[in-house]
């Protein structure tokens, strides 16, 4: 019994000449995420609600600034949820519909955490990896300047400035954005102060790689590991930070909303019996933040499984 | 008498150590790393530089290589003064001199796969390559150092020690470098495999025309590959002669006492050969000896080796020497 002389010739050709695919870190980590049934499942549920504030208007029956009159004074008495008069999840205080509402909230939720989070991964790597790349005086002067705006109390003048500035959602962004990538500047140049040190980052050097293209091309990928990760954890927190502001009534302005302000003003109405106009909200803003974490937490063994 | 390709004058690199919490104005203490080395490198020859761990054999590679600044003296590739270049310059003439490292992993991106990782000083310093070029010349080289080009698409931790120090020479070769400086290559890798390697190394430098600087602290593998050796100590040269001299009639203590501390694969010859055996620590580099560097530890020494700095006595036939008491110890010619 031998094996054909033709095939044996032919998988010998196929093994020699096919360029065999690597297995690349990145590869590795997702298999790694894929085991991890908590963060597969925070994933899931975070896909379900980012199709739902996509989506979910597509099923609404009302517009989110329709008021139906029919209930209108008499929300907590008969404003619950209920299929017959499309309100899936009720009406607000106002009559409004609250699916569409929580929907669209949830949609600008989401859009402040990863706004904020994308700006925080921007500008916070590239500053952090040029601190921490060029060193000496740069670095000092950089992160001293990151130190001095970390000590100013956000929240504080975040609120001045939508008090100044005008309540606006674009304030909200400008705001967010301007101290989310300081944590993350920090984090890069910790992480960049040991990648330089690298032989790699020394052999590019030698070869007479220019300096920025040395951080672009062999800093940056071997730390957005670590990024990654962070970016993930960050978005919940700036969800908080936004529902905070809308809760005190500072953030989002009708007729839009947010999850911060729908609760906002559900826990006026929880005192009437109208329970519904805070639990809706409350429920996707816990499970929203639940993913992110979940997800954040699986990308971390994933991605750096050294620290576990 | 060719040009030397490479020639170093009274190079000196110091660093310069702060302790922790000093006042920022304290002067910050001076590490000798390298002092006042000078030698000459012909085109096509490779010299070896051996010395224990600490003599500043690997700051000499990256002060010439330019990863570290020098604070004195000169470093002359084909003629021209590396300190008198604008960056720019430096940055394109880098493409000349290139370096293959110790830890063969380490030294590659493990975000790349081999075929970046090789073509990297390609497209660095002709941006203008097609793809296609690109790709033909890394698979030649590839397979010209050992390894299947199929394996182009793959990661450095997919690889063997040894078939990483494959992949750092074929990135340091594919510009066709004039001078190649290997940092302890073979020392990170086991026995058989670094035998691979020194003969690939002997190969392409035979084929490439290469001149090479090959640092080991293994007197056998450097003796193997050069023609002619230094010997350093503390950031000094002990002692510098062609290859062969050096590893049977070495002149200076220190290197008689390196020489007999390579084993002999016979246990008879090891057991009755004599041994000059230096005991003690290797002293600090911020404090070093007075006079002569090596008097702490040498069994000549004595009461003038204090004083000033020996001077390189030469002995002919470009035999030169740190030490007045010198005298020829032939050695056993198996040890190496």
């Amino acid at each position: 019994m031998y094996p054909d002389k033709a095939k044996m010739e032919s998988l010998v050709e196929a093994t020699e000449l096919a360029e065999v695919r690597g297995r690349s870190l990145w590869s590795d980590a997702r298999a790694r995420f894929i085991r991890n049934k908590a963060a597969v499942g925070g994933l899931i549920i975070l896909i379900l609600i980012l199709a739902f504030s996509l989506f979910g208007q597509v099923f609404q029956a009302w517009s989110n600034e329709a008021i139906d009159w029919k209930l209108v004074g008499r929300v907590t008495q008969i404003g619950g949820p209920s299929f017959e008069n499309g309100h899936y999840f009720g009406a607000d205080d106002l009559g409004r519909d609250l699916y569409a509402r929580v929907v669209q909230g949830t949609g600008i939720s989401i859009m402040v955490g990863v706004v904020g989070s994308l700006v925080a991964v921007i500008v916070g790597t590239l500053y952090g990896a040029t601190a921490g790349y060029f060193g000496g005086r740069l670095d000092n002067i950089m992160m001293r300047t990151v130190d001095v705006l970390m000590s100013i109390p956000f929240m504080f003048v975040l609120i001045l400035m939508l008090v100044i500035w005008g309540r606006s959602i674009t304030m909200l962004f400008v705001g967010i954005g301007l101290i989310s990538w300081l944590d993350m500047a920090r984090i890069v140049r910790g992480q960049t102060l040991s990648i330089k040190n690298k032989e790699f980052v020394e052999t590019a050097v030698a070869i007479g790689v220019r300096p920025f293209t040395i951080i672009l091309r062999h800093i940056v990928p071997n730390l957005l590991g670590i990024v990654v990760v962070y970016a993930t954890l960050l978005i919940p927190g700036l969800i908080m930070a936004e529902s905070f502001i809308s809760f005190l009534g500072l953030g989002v302005q009708e007729p839009m909303t947010s999850l911060g302000a729908l609760i906002q003003g559900g826990s006026k109405q929880m005192l009437y019996g109208a329970w519904w106009q805070i639990a809706f909200p409350l429920f996707f803003f816990l499970a929203t933040l639940f993913a992110f974490t979940f997800v954040g937490d699986g990308l971390r063994d994933a991605l750096d499984p050294k620290d576990r | 008498m060719t040009a030397p390709i490479l020639s170093v004058k009274d190079l000196s690199v110091t660093f310069d150590v702060r302790q922790q919490g000093a006042w920022p104005w304290t002067p910050a203490r001076k590490l000798h790393a390298v002092n006042k080395v000078n030698f000459d490198l012909k085109p096509g020859e490779c010299l070896g530089v051996v010395g224990e761990s600490g003599s500043g054999k690997s700051t000499l590679a990256r002060a010439i290589v330019g990863t570290v600044p020098t604070s004195g003296g000169q470093i002359l590739v084909d003629g021209r003064d590396l300190a008198s270049m604008s960056p720019e310059e430096r940055r394109v003439h880098r493409r000349d001199v290139q370096m293959v490292f110790q830890d063969p992993l380490a030294a590659l991106n493990p975000r790349m796969t081999v075929g970046e990782i090789i073509a990297e000083p390609l497209i660095t310093h002709e941006p203008n390559t097609p793809r296609a070029e690109v790709k033909k010349r890394v698979s030649e080289l590839m397979e010209r150092v050992g390894l299947l080009p199929n394996l182009i698409n793959r990661y450095p931790h997919e690889f063997s020690g040894g078939q990483c120090q494959r992949i750092g020479i074929a990135r340091a070769l594919i510009l066709r470098p004039k001078l190649l400086i290997c940092d302890e290559p073979v020392s990170a890798l086991d026995v058989s495999v670094q035998a691979q390697v020194v003969n690939l190394l002997m190969e392409l430098q035979r084929d490439f025309g290469l001149s090479m600087i090959f640092i080991a602290h293994d007197l056998s593998v450097v003796k193997h590959i050069s023609d002619e050796i230094v010997v350093m100590y503390l950031g000094t040269v002990m002692e510098q002669a062609n290859a062969r001299t050096l590893t049977t009639k070495p002149s200076h203590p220190y290197s008689q006492a390196l020489i007999s501390a390579v084993p002999i694969p016979d246990p008879v010859l090891e057991r009755a050969r004599p041994r000059a055996v230096i005991e003690g620590e290797l002293p600090s580099p911020l404090n070093p000896p007075s006079g002569c560097v090596f008097r702490t530890r040498c069994p000549k020494a004595q009461a003038s080796c204090a004083g000033d700095r020996p001077a390189l006595l030469d002995l002919g036939n470009d035999h030169t020497v740190a030490c007045p008491f010198h005298e020829e110890v032939d050695v056993l010619a198996a040890a190496v």
